[in-house]
């Protein structure tokens, strides 16, 4: 066995042994059932009584993490049943996000995301600051350029559309790939995709049953509706400045109107507004991150997490930090910067954190049809 | 054990001087009783001390393991379907404990249960619809959403944002006396005895079912082989305190619930999970091989309550339930997987049995059971004929191989032995006439109620309704000293 194949058969092992104790707390938390109020895991928990990897990973992927069932667990540490089911579940989660991850090889950047971003990120910001310095000419970077600011005019259109078309194209062929290897895994059953999407637009799953989701320890601490806010503004800035991009992709290739927009225009409005969201939203995340109660975490996952984050939050900043200084000579570095981030966000896509709401989208639309269908173990009472 | 390792040290807080405070109320307990009347002694101005036993992972007392609370009420209300009016609920306890209840206190209880809903929402504690596996109770039974831990941490959260001050690690040893007055508790905390002193006391402690010594004292030998479904700390010093000090006891030491759990689980703290639900789909054979009981007399959730003292009056205190393949998939899956055989006599040898003496049994079960149609969901046409034990429904043959079988033990869950209280939740004495500043409420006073018999979550309602009064009385109380 080579040092590689060894090392794939320790992970291998790794994650047998996590579904294997998974799968023992899930047995007892299928006796139990106090926690069915709570969300969708329990609810799907209830159609089975095996759990094997396929299912494990399913009901990973249906937790939104709100913490509720610690709290609540009669079997919870310093019970010896150690049911802990909030990181146990984040953990295969993780080895979801592995197993499905194309190519294959690439599912290790999951754990090594801190250093995987960085060197795209470096790469990328050099890349496109040499390159508008080049474009640029001999007049300089710094140099406005008039009568009228232009990103063309240092990045000309043709060239980023190759360039961001190239990598998102990448981005997508992957985690369609990721996608349909996990609806595969999910089994022969038929998908909901619009109620499904209708609890993910609400996060209908991350309000603890009704009462929230916990942050700092629930011993002594209410649940708040504080990560459900913040993950909305994350979400909804996030989908305000792709929308943002598309109407801009249309107005160029379909009406022929050309950046930069004017302030009030639509596309430049959905930008500003999402970014800000964008920007509300992933630093507050960040702060409830620091405050949440470490017994919740895996913290394997910390740099997954804190990574997606700080990427989403930096591409916003920069994105807003060009719409100030683009009547200024600044505007080519602001440009280049802005970019540089936005192809190592597209690059990272498939292999960080933004594959949860794929993975968790997937989920909730079988489990949305599951709860349609009959309880196949649905218990006589006699 | 790691739990006890794991849990100890960490919740004394070290800057708590308990011998030189003095609070109106001194509550003695922390489950859900405890908790109600230390909320409700805070309500009316009182300063109030909650003494928990336990270290604070294990708060709670019994009410950590429960899931809901039987609520009267005339119309469909919140969760709650139907009606379930005072006369029936008043009648349902009335049966199951064979009049061995005190109507006036029990009426009490039924009635509070009717508005209580919504003082312990304002606390937090939320509730939710009864789902698969309980839907029998949806009439009958609000449940807590996340179950009785959620609801415990509720309180505990609303106690101390309240002011009322919290102790763990704090177990009541003993009561100094004066008159008919107490004058202070003696309380065992950070390894050394306390002398606590407050105007008002309120015993909410539970009963003495973790205590193994006093088991045996009251079922004999037998008691050695039970294993307690709940928590640890409900060790009945409260409770032999006040007995010792001239409360009237009241109900009988052996009364209790106790249920058949897997021989298998842990010696406190299993709660739900141990159950074993497969007993009416199968048979049930003790430690020679011999059915005992009617396995199919009546529906699972009416029965499983007498089935601990089934296997508890059984030798060696164990039995086994039976079930072929066709049961698989028809009852709440164990926390334990059984034992598995594709013949009768591999399946004895596993479970440690006389193999011809089951094959027997088996054999004579199944010539015995007549063809019918087969529904678990009602009282079916499958029974035996010319058995002895009869088994009344749901009598199939076991003839389809790999067939199961599951050890069982009796499980304690609660005592109903207690002190006798009137209707301000008062103590009283032995002597005549009640104790002047000490009140009760919840298991340790329960047995005023639920002298025998059992009605599913009936136990919260008692807790929360007399939490209440005695809250309330013993913060008038404590005024009325001052």
């Amino acid at each position: 066995m080579t040092p590689i194949e060894a090392l794939v058969e320790a992970a291998r092992g790794d994650t047998e042994r996590l579904h294997a104790d998974t799968g023992r707390m899930m047995g007892i938390c299928n006796s139990c059932r106090y926690c069915e109020g709570y969300c969708a895991v329990f609810q799907s928990m209830e159609r089975r009584v095996a759990f094997d990897a396929p299912a494990l990973d399913y009901l990973a992927n249906l937790c939104h993490h709100c913490g509720a069932c610690l709290y609540a667990c009669q079997y919870a540490p310093p019970h010896e049943f150690g049911v802990d089911i909030p990181r146990s579940l984040a953990r295969v989660r993780l080895a979801t996000y592995e197993t499905y991850a194309w190519p294959r090889a690439f599912g290790a950047l999951y754990r090594r995301q801190g250093t995987f971003t960085g060197i795209l990120l470096a790469l990328a910001l050099a890349a496109f600051l040499m390159a508008a310095a080049r474009l640029a000419g001999p007049d300089g970077l710094f140099v406005a350029k008039a009568p009228a600011y232009s990103f063309y005019a240092i990045f000309p259109h043709g060239l980023m559309a190759a360039l961001f078309g190239a990598a998102f194209g990448f981005a997508l062929v992957a985690m369609t790939v990721s996608a349909v290897r996990f609806r595969r895994a999910l089994g022969q059953g038929a998908l909901a995709p619009l109620p499904a999407a209708v609890s993910a637009a609400r996060l209908a799953n991350l309000e603890g049953g009704g009462e929230g989701c916990y942050v700092r320890s629930g011993f002594e601490h209410p649940p708040t509706s504080r990560r459900r806010t913040m993950h909305h503004f994350t979400f909804y800035g996030f989908a305000l400045c792709f929308a943002s991009t598309v109407l801009a992709t249309f107005e160029h290739y379909a009406l022929g109107l050309k950046a930069p927009y004017p302030l009030t225009s639509a596309v430049v409005l959905l930008g500003t507004v999402g970014g800000a969201a964008l920007i509300v939203g992933t630093s507050h995340l960040l702060v409830l991150r620091r405050q949440r109660d470490p017994r919740l975490s895996d913290p394997a996952q910390a740099t997954l997490d804190t990574t997606f984050l700080w990427m989403l939050l930096l591409v916003s900043a920069t994105g807003i930090l060009l719409m100030v200084l683009r009547d200024t000579a600044a505007l080519g570095v602001a440009l280049a910067v802005h970019l540089g981030f936005v192809m190592a966000f597209f690059l990272a896509m498939p292999y960080g954190k933004f594959m949860h709401g794929i993975y968790r989208y997937l989920a909730l639309a079988r489990h949305e049809r599951e709860r349609r269908e009959p309880n196949p173990y649905g218990f006589s009472e006699g | 054990m790691r739990s006890t390792a794991a849990s100890g040290a960490t919740s004394i807080d070290a800057t708590l001087n308990l011998e030189a405070l003095e609070h109106d109320v001194v509550v003695a307990g922390g489950g859900n009783a405890a908790l109600v009347a230390a909320l409700t002694a805070r309500e009316e101005g009182a300063s109030v001390l909650l003494l928990e036993g336990s270290p604070m992972a294990w708060r709670g007392g019994n009410s950590q393991h429960t899931r809901n609370m039987r609520c009267m009420h005339e119309a469909p209300q919140g969760v709650l379907t139907g009606a379930y009016p005072e006369r029936e609920y008043w009648e349902d306890l009335a049966r199951v404990t064979g009049g061995d209840t005190d109507e006036h206190l029990a009426r009490m209880a039924i009635r509070g249960s009717s508005s209580v809903r919504d003082w312990m929402m304002r606390y937090g504690i939320r509730f939710q619809h009864a789902l698969g596996g309980t839907l029998h109770l949806s009439r009958t039974n609000a449940f807590f959403l996340g179950g009785g831990k959620a609801l415990v941490n509720a309180y505990y959260r609303a106690a101390a944002h309240a002011g009322v001050r919290i102790a763990y690690e704090s177990q009541v040893e003993d009561l100094e006396m004066e008159g008919g007055r107490v004058r202070a508790l003696v309380v065992r905390h950070g390894g050394a005895l306390k002398r606590v002193r407050a105007r008002a006391f309120v015993a909410a402690a539970g009963g003495f079912e973790s205590n193994r010594e006093w088991l045996r004292e009251a079922w004999g030998e037998v008691a050695d082989n039970f294993v307690v479904r709940g928590t640890r700390f409900n060790q009945g010093e409260v409770l032999r305190a006040l007995l010792a000090k001239g409360a009237q006891p009241v109900a009988d030491p052996k009364q209790g619930h106790m249920v058949a759990v897997d021989a298998r689980s842990p010696a406190y703290d299993g709660g739900i999970v141990t159950r074993v639900d497969c007993v009416s789909l199968g048979i049930v054979v003790n430690r020679e091989g011999e059915r005992f009981y009617d396995e199919g007399e009546d529906f699972w959730p009416k029965r499983y309550a007498i089935w601990g003292r089934l296997v508890a009056s059984q030798p060696g205190q164990v039995a086994y339930s039976i079930i072929d393949s066709k049961a698989l998939g028809r009852f709440m899956p164990p926390v334990f997987p059984g034992e598995a055989a594709d013949s009768i006599a591999a399946l004895a040898g596993k479970l440690g049995l006389d193999a011809p003496g089951l094959e027997r049994t088996v054999a004579r079960f199944n010539a015995a059971t007549r063809p019918g149609r087969f529904d678990h969901a009602v009282l079916d046409d499958c029974r035996t004929e010319g058995l002895e034990p009869v088994k009344s429904h749901w009598a199939r043959p076991l003839d389809t191989p790999p067939y199961y079988g599951f050890a069982l033990c009796p499980g304690v869950t609660f005592t109903y032995l207690g002190v006798k209280v009137d209707e301000r939740a008062r103590v009283l004495a032995a002597g005549g006439g009640a104790f002047a500043n000490l009140w009760a409420a919840g298991e340790i006073m329960a047995g005023n109620i639920l002298g025998r018999g059992y009605l599913a979550g009936i136990g919260m309602t008692i807790g929360t309704v007399f939490g209440r009064i005695a809250g309330m009385h013993a913060a008038q109380g404590a005024r009325a000293a001052a």
